[in-house]
């Protein structure tokens, strides 16, 4: 495209689309690094696909969809917690369990409506550039929400996912924890759902944490590094989309894992 | 003296499987128990029940004066699990940031670090003479010095009674004298109560002064020169297994 960076900068759909992208993308990537590290990467993946079907019925019932699926996928966040004790299954079964029904729920109603099939379409794979001002609003106000729990949660946080017993004979509540980073992860799947679309939302968990277990020197230097490459993957991924034609969400990935590539490479000795 | 532990009719079972039966005893301040049994015999989940990681089916515990169900003081407890090097080993934290997490016990919401603290946690790396190692990655160490950095770790808060569940699994010879010296120095010299766990019968009678050897319930629990002179626990362990302890002695 023939336009200068400071004419594309002004443009006030790139702007939300900035604002929206740097916010959710650290936010992923902080509470990525938790879930990596306590080998729950997938979950995003599974509530992603919740988001799916909670997002056909949001069109379904005439609701707005993503409104209609944060409630949706924080109940179902806590019912894969309650599944994992109550029923005796691992973590990663409990997730594929939830995710499935959610996606086939999806697919049932797409099929019986068959009117919204478009429009549940654009949610599988997101549109940065096309976020209201109403939606950056909700990802400034839900991420500011997140990361101050995150701040304010934080050597609890760290505590249990070093070691989970040794957090519980320091006083800390760790089941309490658990749940309230699959709440914050639940919450923040459906705010990524319109930057990067339900199909890739897991990539902006797991890429940046993995990027910065790659190269940091400690806890506070891999959250602080997985939150610096998720925004400079968001800055150039939506630079990239702008200039090239390509789908923003898309963009981002690669960015993204292109930067793990050479942090790993990097950390080789290459 | 003051009972630092004490329980009374503890029964605990997983499920079918009876694990502990009627067991009682009580620990006072700046005892050294060495608590012994066979593989199985109860002695971790015993540690577990008194450290509240897992609740008993009856019985009453009582630690450090405050009954079970109401202490909150966990700061006053330092507590080294088995095979502390299970833990994630991508995780990237540094030897500072684990000894850190030990203190966060006495903080209140939102819990936060200070610059007190880090002398603290400083202080305690000297003690296990580690210091050059704060700024490491934990899991760049070898399995002995993230032994004693979980030691620190649990030594940090300056607890009045220290849990240790076979501590000695990971230590060459040299690191392991040091190790029980280290122990003994605590014990003597700061008065600090100490259940150390292990089924190496051996360094009970060399260490402690007190036995607690367990299977399912007490089958002794007192002082070792009163077990050592008891012909009954020659009956119960033998007369080689019980000179075994008391030549340590």
């Amino acid at each position: 495209m023939n336009i200068s960076f400071l004419e594309f900068i002004s443009y006030s759909f790139v702007q939300r689309a900035f604002i929206s992208g740097i916010f959710v993308g650290v936010l992923c990537s902080i509470l990525g690094l938790f879930l990596v590290l306590r080998k729950l990467s997938l979950i995003g993946d599974g509530l992603s696909h919740v988001s799916f079907g909670a997002i056909a019925m949001g069109l379904f019932f005439g609701l707005y969809p993503i409104y209609f699926a944060i409630p949706v996928v924080i109940l179902s966040s806590i019912f894969i917690v309650k599944l994992t004790h109550k029923a005796k299954i691992y973590g990663d079964t409990a997730i594929g369990v939830v995710s499935s029904v959610g996606l086939a729920g999806g697919v049932l109603l797409a099929s019986i409506s068959h009117g919204f099939n478009v429009s549940l379409l654009s949610y599988l794979f997101g549109n940065i550039l096309a976020i209201s001002t109403s939606e950056t609003y909700l990802s400034i106000a839900l991420s500011l929400f997140v990361l101050v729990t995150v701040y304010l949660l934080y050597y609890e946080l760290f505590s249990v996912t070093f070691n989970e017993e040794q957090a519980n004979v320091t006083g800390i509540k760790s089941d309490k924890i658990n749940l309230l980073l699959v709440i914050l992860t639940a919450i923040t799947v459906v705010l990524s759902i319109r930057v990067v679309g339900i199909m890739l939302v897991s990539s902006f968990f797991i890429l940046p944490a993995v990027t910065a277990l790659q190269i940091s020197n400690g806890f506070k230097s891999a959250i602080f590094v997985s939150a610096l490459v998720a925004i400079v993957s968001v800055i150039s991924g939506i630079c990239a989309s702008f200039y090239l034609d390509l789908p923003a969400g898309a963009s981002i990935v690669i960015v993204n894992f292109i930067i793990f590539l050479f942090s790993f490479l990097w950390r080789k000795g290459m | 003296m003051t009972k630092i532990v004490e329980v009374k009719n503890l029964n605990f079972s997983y499920g079918a499987f009876e694990v502990l039966k009627d067991v009682n005893f009580s620990i006072e301040n700046g005892d050294y128990v060495g608590l012994g049994g066979y593989n199985g015999s109860g002695k971790t989940t015993l540690v577990k029940i008194i450290l509240g990681l897992i609740s008993p089916n009856s019985g009453d515990i009582s630690v450090l004066g405050k009954d079970l169900k109401k202490f909150k003081q966990w700061s006053r407890i330092g507590y080294l699990p088995q095979n502390v090097s299970l833990f994630n080993p991508i995780f990237p934290a540094t030897v500072y940031e684990v000894v850190s997490l030990g203190l966060i016990s006495k903080k209140k919401f939102p819990r936060r670090i200070t610059k007190a603290d880090e002398k603290t946690v400083d202080e305690a790396l000297q003690e296990l003479e580690i210091l050059d190692l704060k700024d490491k990655m934990i899991s760049d160490l070898s399995g002995g010095q993230q032994q004693r950095v979980f030691l620190a770790r649990a030594l940090v808060n300056d607890p009045e009674l220290l849990i240790l569940d076979e501590p000695s699994n990971a230590l060459d010879a040299k690191t392991r004298n040091n190790f029980f010296n280290l122990l003994n120095r605590l014990n003597k010299k700061k008065g600090m109560t100490i259940i150390l766990i292990t089924h190496d019968i051996g360094h009970i009678g060399e260490h402690a002064n007190k036995l607690l050897y367990l299977e399912k319930s007490v089958v002794f629990f007192g002082k070792l020169s009163e077990f050592c002179h008891s012909e009954k626990m020659e009956g119960v362990f033998g007369h080689e297994s019980q000179h075994l302890i008391c030549h340590q002695h």
